[in-house]
């Protein structure tokens, strides 16, 4: 089964996928920067010289789409500075001096697995907003907002993405295979939170350990099961992965629940599981660290806050000929402008490419081949659509459904010239969607 | 085989003439009585269709004036950049009005952060937009408020007035410059500004727009305005002002006397087309002719009779 309209398949190069998870030691300094999530960043709690604990909540969600931020580690808040992020620009961030990492009394750190479910449904979602809860697939929209059903709209099936759609991304495939178990739990969590009595796991066939570990599973716990999926790019978005499974079509401009559905990731639920049952904010999540020259691919399970520099150290180095890191994978991801940025609670992999492959090849015309408007999962023309941008030609570009783009990039991967599709396409939701904004 | 020919030419005839006569009735019935100054407003406009006045084009900015002068008597808030001042008088001739005269302006690409300035850390391979490359990433020198170096205000300009010197890789204007703004527009950063021209295009401004903190600010880029504020202290005619860590000179109030050129510590103040500074004992002797100043040491008293000068000349 998979989504009918468009996709691609790129390479796979699931190099670390045998690489178990790896929990790397703390940071001397950690950096956390406010904005972490989709929406408002939280208003910071702390102030300079402060002592914090693991766990503790150092900025507060206010806004409706917000999410709570804690220390993900034990120290002394050493400044409250503008820091460097992945793009070069200047953000709020909180600089944490590690001293330690003792946790903050009321989360429960032991490694035993708690089965009962003991909360209601309105404390579970206070919990998960309380945790700081973001969606972990990398968009971090703040679930305890998902999880808020409207009046008069109905969940009918819970989806959680196991897809991992990006080549290169093995952290939730080896979240899926450790933490199996947990992550049944936190779905069941979900479940119970938004009132819905099927929750389908969608993963794809090129992770058959992970689909007969997680079925094996499923035996115990009812009104769960897995949904094997045929493997195609980029199966992981929402609305396509809601069409794998049920088959069913999100409207444009509409969220999934007008379908009577809610994705979610899997490591978000693990992160749901951690939070409700362990009162364990969402502190530290699973990284990929991988590329064709890193000498060791790996998983490690970091700290928010971490440099991504001593990711790459613990995966023996950066090699010499790298041209890019990218944050993210290959097709979605962004290239970093410098090391010392920190893991966020949106980081999924940290992909380090060759000179050879980061460059881009040499642009030719368009050549109307329609290869992009084959392959956009969405149903839209790319090529026209990049090519209104480029003109500035935003009005039009909007009657031509820009907004419903998902970035998925498989129109610049598949063009035949090399053009920038997605980069102009990405200009053109920017400025339409600002457009929009000002017209109200 | 006559009879066809004769046939057809005779109802030709006959269609022509009748659609004529609808055509006349229906113009009669449809006429747009246009007011005769807008045609001759429109003569004199330069037909650039820059947009520079502020309208979709110079058809329109005629009717505009046209409209204006019926209804308001007069041409207030109406200039035409690209004409400048002559073609405003023609036109307030046609009109019957009197303008005033309004002071020429120019582009000024306000920041120095070349490729010596601001040395790159990072490479930019994407495509040659600085809109695009403005949401994605801060700048390959690093610096966030500063130029791209790609180009949109090159591509903007209609006046071939706006060029990228290689170099530097930052955009320098030329005086075919009508400031008609569509650089400002084009520039995501906000870096250009449309300021006057003065008296032989003698400018001074702050070639920098970074907003951040001394030490940021220098870190990414050696000619970055650090908002030590030592220009707002020196500046005698208030011209200068201070926010978020950034020091603009209002041309309005400017009377171009350098002293915030020498007093700054990074040259992020530029002065174009001024004469080469003569050694300071020099500059106090020679234009005020004054010969008991020669003898007083410090410079900064004694160049005021040289900035009066200047003034009255301006």
């Amino acid at each position: 089964m998979t989504f009918t309209m468009g996709g691609v398949h790129p390479e796979e190069n699931k190099f670390s996928e045998h690489a178990a998870i790896v929990t790397l030691p703390l940071p001397k300094q950690a950096i956390i920067p406010l904005g972490q999530n989709l929406g408002a960043p939280p208003k910071p709690l702390v102030k300079k010289g402060d002592e914090v604990k693991t766990g503790q909540l150092i900025a507060k969600g206010e806004a409706f789409i917000s999410a709570n931020l804690h220390s993900p580690v034990a120290g002394k808040v050493a400044r409250l500075d503008e820091s460097v992020d992945s793009s070069g620009y200047r953000r709020m961030a909180i600089h944490i001096d590690v001293t330690g990492d003792e946790w903050d009394e009321n989360i429960d750190t032991s490694p035993d697995v708690v089965r009962e479910i003991t909360l209601g449904k309105q404390e579970i979602i206070q919990r998960i907003k309380d945790c700081g809860i973001v969606g972990l697939g990398g968009a971090t929209f703040p679930t305890h907002v998902k999880l808020m059903i409207p009046d008069g709209k109905k969940a009918e099936f819970l989806i959680i993405n196991g897809v991992e759609c990006e080549p290169y991304l093995t952290s939730d495939h080896r979240l899926m295979l450790e933490k199996g178990e947990e992550m049944l739990i936190g779905i069941k969590i979900l479940m119970k939170a938004l009132e819905v009595d099927t929750a389908i796991i969608g993963i794809e066939n090129n992770k058959p350990d992970a689909i007969k570990h997680l079925n094996e599973l499923c035996i115990r716990y009812q009104g769960i099961r897995v949904q094997p999926l045929k493997v195609k790019y980029p199966q992981g978005g929402e609305k396509q992965l809601i069409k794998a499974t049920v088959n069913r079509e999100v409207p444009s401009g509409k969220l999934p629940l007008e379908v009577g559905c809610v994705v979610s990731n899997v490591g978000t639920a693990f992160a749901v599981y951690e939070a409700v049952q362990k009162n364990k904010p969402l502190v530290e999540r699973v990284v990929t660290v991988t590329g064709k020259s890193v000498r060791k691919p790996s998983n490690f399970l970091v700290r928010i806050g971490t440099p991504v520099a001593e990711l790459i150290q613990a995966a023996e180095g950066l090699p010499e000929n790298t041209g890019k890191v990218i944050n993210g994978g290959p097709m979605m991801g962004k290239a970093l402008t410098t090391i010392d940025v920190p893991v966020t609670k949106g980081s999924s992999g940290i992909l380090v490419m060759n000179k050879e492959e980061s460059n881009r090849q040499r642009q030719n015309p368009c050549v109307r081949c329609s290869k992009c408007t084959e392959v956009c999962p969405m149903g839209l023309e790319p090529y026209l659509l990049a090519k209104l941008a480029k003109l500035a030609l935003y009005e039009k570009a909007e009657k031509e459904m820009v907004m419903d783009c998902i970035e998925c990039g498989s129109c610049q991967f598949t063009c035949p010239s090399q053009l920038p599709l997605l980069d102009f396409l990405r200009l053109g939701k920017q400025r339409v969607g600002h457009l929009i904004r000002t017209r109200k | 085989m006559n009879e066809v020919l004769i046939y057809s030419l005779l109802s030709l005839a006959l269609i022509g003439t009748v659609l004529a006569v609808i055509l006349f009735f229906v113009a009669q019935k449809f006429k747009v009585i246009e007011d005769p100054r807008i045609d001759l407003v429109d003569e004199v406009l330069p037909k650039a269709n820059c947009g520079g006045c502020g309208y979709p084009g110079c058809r329109n900015f005629a009717e505009v004036s046209v409209s204006s002068a019926d209804q308001k008597q007069s041409l207030e808030g109406l200039n035409c950049p690209v004409g400048g001042n002559d073609v405003m008088k023609q036109l307030a001739s046609i009109l019957g009005l009197e303008v005033a005269e309004q002071e020429p302006m120019i582009a000024v690409v306000r920041c120095n952060g070349s490729k010596a300035n601001s040395p790159a850390k990072i490479q930019y391979d994407g495509p040659a937009s600085c809109a695009f490359a403005h949401n994605l990433y801060a700048g390959e020198g690093g610096c966030q408020f500063g130029c791209l170096g790609l180009g949109d205000c090159v591509a903007a300009c209609d006046f071939d007035a706006i060029h990228m010197n290689p170099e530097t890789g930052l955009p320098v204007v030329n005086d075919k410059c009508v400031a008609c703004g569509a650089c400002v527009k084009a520039c995501p950063r906000g870096i250009i500004e449309l300021r006057n021209r003065n008296k032989k295009d003698r400018r001074i401004y702050v070639c920098c727009v970074n907003k951040e903190k001394g030490g940021p600010a220098k870190k990414n880029c050696s000619v970055a305005c650090i908002g030590c504020s030592k220009c707002f202290q020196v500046c005698p005619y208030e011209a200068i002002t201070m926010a978020d860590n950034l020091a603009y000179i209002e041309y309005e109030k400017c009377k171009l006397c350098r002293k915030c050129v020498e007093v700054c510590p990074t040259n992020a103040i530029h002065e174009l087309n001024f004469p080469p500074r003569k050694p300071k004992a020099e500059t106090v002797a020679d234009p005020a002719g004054d010969a008991p100043v020669i003898a007083e040491p410090k410079p900064r008293p004694a160049r005021k009779p040289a900035t009066e000068s200047n003034d009255t000349q301006a």
